[in-house]
């Protein structure tokens, strides 16, 4: 799959961002992502952490024969890998540009920096060494991907126990991990890559640059150094021309950077031995904590019932009083009158609007209060709509529902599930009014 | 008794006693039609499908399922969940599974953020984060015409509607509604800063009075894009600010109300 493009306004908001000193997670020109180091249950195992920048390192190892030429020596192997599954971008299989380069330029900060002990892989002179393989996976692409590499190379050597092997005469005798305590590598020291970004032709810097950074910079300047300060390898590219001191700020940057880094390895790697030591619980599975996706959770929401009433008054007085009553009374035959002429329903339309809205209410008691509540209007819509009201014992009982005295109840529920329902009961006191005045026009 | 409890697990459970729950890829579900009252077999219930005619119960398969006979069928993990139909009662409505993913897949009638990548004859080729990158023509802007071309650049950001998007084909944006207005889409401007969030947090955020949509307007004047394929566009008066923005946004997704709630109260106090 094809690469995201960077869009115009991306690029442009990123460079003035820089210009004005800010970066797009919040951190300073030299600030580093958080780092965060996981072993896993093996050792050699670990997931490094930079940012949203995640590489899998896993160290093994393999009794093979020397290199002719070296036969004292055991032999080093760095593999760095960017599958599909770090960005879609990456093919699977291919030796891309970006990946030689990045291959290449951990070799040349760990083998040749010379900081493992080679001979120390040495079991028997011209026939038997230690192979030590250091496979490393990028899990997810957001930039910087070689410091991230580096520290995960590094960690997963330190963390690494090799097979203890003893030698009697012509025997070579292997011993499992049972048998005898495996045995640690020797280190002489652990070189760090640290990465800095130049913009706008080496004006502007930044340390650590993510995955956005590193698409418009213009060039990129890679320091490899240990924590004393020496460095182990340099590389510029970009095709941008640095001059002498701002080589020399970056890598007193990166010494300072270095230092930090060294400190929360070795930190890392105390806390996990202490953890295996004393039996706690170890591994990826305790140590990557989970994200949990909370953003919809749903919370239910406490209804305010304090000043129901009041507000129910207020409606009540608010609400207008109804416009085309007729004071004069229809009188068709003995005891059946009608009042003003049948008003169209509105209910239908309300009771589908109530249907969706079900969806989003969490409590259920208040739901079914209303939809009673409806119900029961309807009943009392039916009446004035279409049949004459009929002065009755009946139509006496309905009128008594209606009393002041029991509105405040029912418009409480009303009035506090949503906007809604209060114009529904606006409505329904409405209706109600104009039946009080009906009423008592009827008595009169 | 052993196996009688192994079947009893395999056996599709009625979709909508599962409403809000975690389902998973390959799972069966029944829908309530088809588990009435003859339950026994599912050969029966077939039957009963085709000879009797049911009353108006459709069911739309929304995104995550499949239809399988008369069943539905799970095809991604996520919680399930359910659409009343408008109106009628009883069965029918739309069922489909919230899931959390980032790739986009283009769908009809959606509204999405595109990047032009190409100009090509008559057609823009805009990346829309699918498989494949949409086509738009240069005649589907409001008031385009053959001698009026839009002023529209490679690289510059697509507010856009997918009105073709089908299963393996180039889906075919547009920036004009049925009726030929913009419609708020178009050619989004220069400025600001565009970033990607979950498919499922843009949901959420474009979810009718979405919070946090409520609660970030208070914090500053800004305007704001949200495309459906996971995209945001936001720009606000300083670059501070929409820094800021854009990191709040991405940040609610991991956040729970409270923390959500004292994060804005420390925005708006500073």
């Amino acid at each position: 799959m094809k690469e995201t493009p960077l869009s115009n306004c991306e690029r442009r908001f990123l460079l003035r961002a820089i210009e004005e000193k800010k970066r797009l997670d919040g951190r300073q020109t030299y600030d580093y992502r958080n780092i965060k180091i996981s072993f896993g249950t093996d050792y050699g195992c670990c997931i490094v952490e930079l940012g949203k920048t995640r590489v899998l390192g896993q160290v093994s190892c393999e009794l093979v024969s020397p290199k002719l030429n070296r036969a004292t020596e055991g032999i080093l192997f760095f593999n760095l890998e960017l599958s599909q599954m770090a960005a879609p971008a990456f093919e699977p299989g291919r030796q891309s540009d970006l990946l030689v380069k990045l291959n290449r330029l951990l070799e040349r900060c760990l083998r040749n920096s010379k900081c493992i002990d080679t001979e120390s892989l040495c079991v028997v002179a011209g026939e038997k060494v230690w192979q030590i393989r250091v496979d490393l996976h990028l899990l997810n692409h957001d930039g910087n991907i070689i410091d991230a590499a580096s520290i995960a190379a590094i960690v997963a050597l330190c963390h690494f126990r090799r097979p203890d092997v003893s030698v009697q005469g012509d025997e070579i005798t292997l011993y499992a991990l049972e048998e005898r305590d495996p045995v640690p590598l020797s280190i002489h020291h652990m070189p760090i890559c640290i990465s800095f970004a130049f913009f706008q032709q080496g004006t502007y810097l930044l340390v650590d640059p993510n995955e956005r950074e590193e698409r418009v910079m213009d060039g990129l300047l890679v320091i490899a150094m240990n924590k004393h300060r020496e460095i182990c390898t340099i590389q510029s590219s970009g095709g941008i021309m640095l001059l002498q001191d701002q080589v020399l700020r970056c890598s007193k940057i990166a010494g300072v950077k270095v230092a930090e880094i060294t400190e929360l390895i070795q930190k890392a790697l105390e806390n996990d031995k202490r953890v295996r030591k004393e039996g706690g619980k170890f591994g990826f599975a305790e140590s990557i904590a989970n994200q949990r996706i909370t953003a919809f959770k749903m919370e239910k929401a406490p209804v305010d019932t304090s000043d129901v009433e009041e507000k129910a008054e207020e409606i009540i007085a608010e609400a207008d009083p109804p416009s085309e009553a007729v004071s004069k009374p229809v009188l068709w035959t003995p005891g059946t009158a009608q009042i003003g002429e049948g008003i169209e329903s509105s209910w239908g339309d309300l009771e589908e609007e109530e249907d969706e809205d079900e969806g989003g209410s969490d409590d259920v008691t208040i739901l079914d209060s209303v939809k009673m509540e409806t119900e029961d209007q309807n009943v009392g819509d039916h009446i004035t709509d279409d049949t004459p009201i009929v002065l009755s014992d009946s139509e006496e009982d309905e009128i008594i529902i209606l009393e002041p005295g029991e509105n405040p109840k029912k418009t409480r529920i009303q009035a506090n599930n949503s906007k809604q329902e209060k114009a529904s009961s606006k409505k329904a006191i409405r209706k109600k009014k104009k039946k009080k005045k009906a009423a008592k026009i009827l008595l009169f | 008794m052993m196996a009688a409890s192994q079947t009893s697990a395999s056996v599709p459970r009625v979709a909508r006693t599962m409403l809000g729950q975690v389902v998973l890829p390959g799972e069966e579900l029944l829908l309530p039609e088809s588990a009435g009252p003859g339950t026994e077999g599912s050969a029966e219930q077939t039957l009963r499908l085709g000879s009797v005619v049911r009353p108006r119960a459709r069911v739309v398969c929304g995104p995550g399922l499949r239809r399988c006979g008369d069943r539905l069928l799970v095809t991604k993990c996520g919680r399930l969940r359910h659409k009343e139909p408008g109106g009628s009662g009883g069965g029918g409505g739309v069922y489909w599974v919230d899931s959390q993913q980032k790739r986009y897949v283009p769908v009809k009638g959606d509204h999405v953020i595109g990047i032009v990548t190409a100009k090509s004859g008559d057609l823009f080729k805009v990346d829309v984060g699918g498989s494949e990158p949409a086509s738009l023509s240069y005649l589907a802007f409001e008031g385009a015409t053959k001698r009026n071309r839009p002023n529209v650049q490679v690289g510059d950001l697509i507010y856009g509607q997918f009105v073709v998007a089908n299963k393996d084909m180039e889906p075919e944006m547009v920036c004009i509604d049925s009726s030929g207005r913009a419609n708020g889409m178009g050619v989004i401007g220069q400025d600001g800063l565009l970033f990607k969030v979950t498919l499922g947090l843009i949901r959420k955020l474009l979810a009718p009075e979405c919070e946090i949509i409520q609660e970030i307007g208070k914090l500053y004047p800004l305007e704001i894009v949200f495309g459906m394929n996971g995209r945001i566009w936001v720009k606000a008066r300083t670059i501070q600010q929409t820094l800021i923005l854009a990191n709040v946004l991405e940040a609610c997704e991991h956040m729970t109300t409270e923390q959500r709630k004292q994060i804005f109260s420390r925005l708006s106090e500073s």
